[in-house]
């Protein structure tokens, strides 16, 4: 056997068992959502073997004609989704950037200690942790008890139940996803390039814009990627903290599947939610590849 | 004090380490800088050099002392504020910037208009022999190039000093050579003083108007490199610039009589100093006797006779067990040949040659 035939029977070995597994437990569904999506709601469940587009017609407000009249509804839920992910996004790296300066800095010792403080939520069950925000932002919780104990309000913040609560809950949630990709490139940061800046003239505000913002980005678009694809399609931090009042997609999918047991209109905003994602990582390959090829170029 | 560009006072600076002790980097630290000169900081890791060029740069912030440049006071002013560019050791390109961008670094920050930023960029690059080559990244550029970058970015905004850390030291032997030579016709051309950082003597000697050789934290000795490869104030000076003959001992008359009983001749007016001194004879000034030789001379057992090219260097002992290392000519092989027979050789010296060195002027 030569050795490259040799290579690719050890690269098939290698990749059989994951390729599989994907096959299987993630095409496959994928492929029966897709195809759901394309069929009718059945009457009490279920579906029916029709082609039936007007799912897709209906996420965009314009559904069958023949039920329903123009309803953006679901735009709006889209947009708000879209929004409150992106505040999340917006919120966890305001946390996470400083903090991965801060740490970069720290001795070797120190610096391990905390990127294990940032993963140890991962140790508790994610409910639970969020039980215990409804603790503190409810009305008669640990925020509102100790700011009218202290006299600072007379009655009780509407903290929990609003969008604020669900950012917060999500930055909670998301930050390791943040913090790991942006500390990775924040520690990798030369220094010395920094004060060669200082050195040319350059003051810290203008050094941070011009070197260690683009020399960090990699790290940000990786985190906001991160980050921004569950917390778009996540239901669990809007059911908890958002109570019955605010609707994101990924309360919508859920109730459409399980209340609604709307199962191909669910299916068809889990493949729109899908769509985008797919478009922000191809955006995000084709430029990293194409730094990827510059590097390699470059060497 | 106009003639001077960089004034040093009394710079002091200590770190502490982490058993929580503290190690003096520069101690009280007076040096001047001409206008015009090229000045090298010579000394071995931890001397204080690199701590010197940064407190000068102001990444580093003095204990006490005051730095002035071009007479104003620059002790407490910011890194960015200092008339004042460093080409580092690792040249710090910017990897995300192309050459030109690079280059047009510092007088982008000052504002200066872009269709005169190209103008300047492109007479800076020329400057170093990198015409036209704004448009490439600097990781497609070789070590040598990099480096030609590093220093046009540098000088472009053309600043009262230019502070080079080490900056050839990853560059391999001829390139350092060829860039030695380069560096110092641009001095000259920009008519600007550099400060050399290196540890390297060679490149210190071949370079530099004057060299400050430093240990310790402090300046042990700031001349031209010809008095200080001559004429070194002690032996820290003489054993780091180039290899050395050390004699300890006292003089008496011409003589130089060492511990171990060897006499060492020098000429008497050079000092009427007596007592205790150090007699430094390098190996190059060592030959080998003739028949009847008038000169004083050193008998030595051989141990090693190594060819290095141009010369022959012998490695011995004298009776007294003290090593000496002489450098021959190597023209000379028919005498090498007889040496390499006996593993003896008679090395001659000039007294006019051997230079005394005083235990007052020790560090």
């Amino acid at each position: 056997m030569s050795i490259a035939s040799r290579r690719r029977v050890q690269l098939a070995v290698l990749l059989g068992p994951v390729s599989l597994f994907l096959a299987v437990f993630f095409l496959g569904p994928l492929a029966i959502m897709m195809v759901t999506s394309f069929l009718a709601p059945g009457l009490y469940g279920g579906v029916e073997w029709t082609f039936y587009p007007h799912n897709f017609g209906r996420i965009l407000g314009f559904a069958d004609p023949m039920f329903e009249d123009f309803d953006p509804v679901y735009i709006a839920i889209f947009i708000r989704s879209v929004k409150i992910a992106a505040l999340t996004v917006l919120a966890a790296l305001l946390v996470c950037y400083p903090a991965a300066f801060c740490i970069a800095r720290l001795s070797e010792r120190w610096k391990n200690f905390c990127l294990f403080l940032i993963t140890l939520p991962f140790f508790t069950s994610l409910i639970v942790r969020l039980f215990v925000w409804v603790l503190i932002l409810r009305q008669t919780g640990l925020v509102n008890e100790m700011l009218m104990s202290t006299g600072m309000i007379a009655r009780p913040l509407d903290l929990i139940y609003t969008d604020g609560a669900i950012i917060l809950g999500m930055v909670y949630v998301f930050i390791p996803f943040m913090f790991m990709p942006v500390y990775a490139s924040v520690e990798k940061l030369d220094w010395t390039l920094v004060r060669a800046s200082l050195d040319l003239g350059a003051g810290p505000i203008r050094t941070f814009w011009r070197i260690i913002l683009p020399l960090t980005a990699p790290g940000i678009i990786g985190g906001a990627i991160i980050v921004f694809i569950p917390a778009l399609g996540n239901f669990v931090v809007p059911a908890v903290l958002g109570g019955a009042k605010v609707m994101m997609l990924g309360n919508l999918i859920e109730q459409q599947f399980l209340a609604a047991r709307n199962w191909p209109f669910g299916s068809a905003l889990a493949m729109l939610v899908m769509s985008v994602m797919l478009v922000l990582l191809l955006v995000y390959v084709f430029a990293s590849s194409r730094r990827g090829a510059d590097a390699a170029l470059n060497r | 004090m106009q003639d001077s560009i960089v004034r040093l006072e009394g710079a002091s600076k200590a770190f502490a380490t982490p058993e929580g002790g503290s190690v003096t980097a520069l101690d009280a630290i007076d040096l001047q800088v001409r206008r015009n000169e090229f000045l090298t900081l010579l000394g071995p890791s931890g001397c204080g050099k690199t701590t010197l060029l940064q407190a000068i740069s102001g990444f580093v912030e003095l204990d006490g002392g005051r730095i002035l440049i071009d007479g104003e006071d620059m002790t407490d002013r910011p890194p960015y504020r200092r008339p004042v560019n460093t080409v580092f050791q690792n040249y710090a390109l910017f990897p995300h910037m192309t050459v030109g961008e690079n280059t047009a670094y510092a007088l982008e920050v000052a504002g200066v208009a872009k269709a005169k930023r190209r103008e300047q960029v492109a007479a800076a690059l020329k400057m170093v022999g990198l015409e036209g080559m704004e448009g490439r990244r600097p990781r497609q550029l070789s070590g040598g190039q990099q480096q030609r970058v590093a220093l046009a970015r540098a000088i472009i905004a053309r600043p009262k000093l230019l502070l080079l850390d080490e900056p050839l030291s990853a560059l391999d032997k001829n390139l350092r050579q060829a860039m030695q030579i380069e560096l110092k016709t641009l001095q000259h051309e920009l008519g600007i003083s550099f400060i050399f950082v290196t540890h390297d003597q060679q490149e210190a000697l071949t370079m530099s108007d004057r060299v400050a050789v430093l240990s310790g934290g402090r300046i042990q000795q700031l001349d031209t490199p010809r008095a200080i490869y001559d004429h070194p104030v002690n032996s820290f000076v003489a054993t780091f610039i180039g290899a050395s003959n050390l004699f300890d001992g006292r003089i008496d008359g011409d003589r130089l009589m060492a511990g171990d009983g060897t006499a060492i001749h020098h000429r008497r007016n050079q000092s009427t100093a007596s007592g205790a001194a150090t007699a430094l004879i390098r190996p190059e000034q060592f030959f080998l006797a003739g028949e009847g030789e008038p000169f004083p001379t050193l008998d030595v057992d051989l141990e090693a006779i190594v060819f290095v090219g141009s010369t022959f260097e012998l490695f011995g002992r004298t009776s007294a067990g003290k090593k000496v290392i002489a450098e021959i000519p190597a023209g000379r092989r028919g005498l090498i040949g007889e040496i390499e027979r006996t593993r003896r050789a008679r090395l001659a010296y000039d007294p006019a040659a051997v230079h005394l060195i005083h235990p007052c002027a020790e560090a």
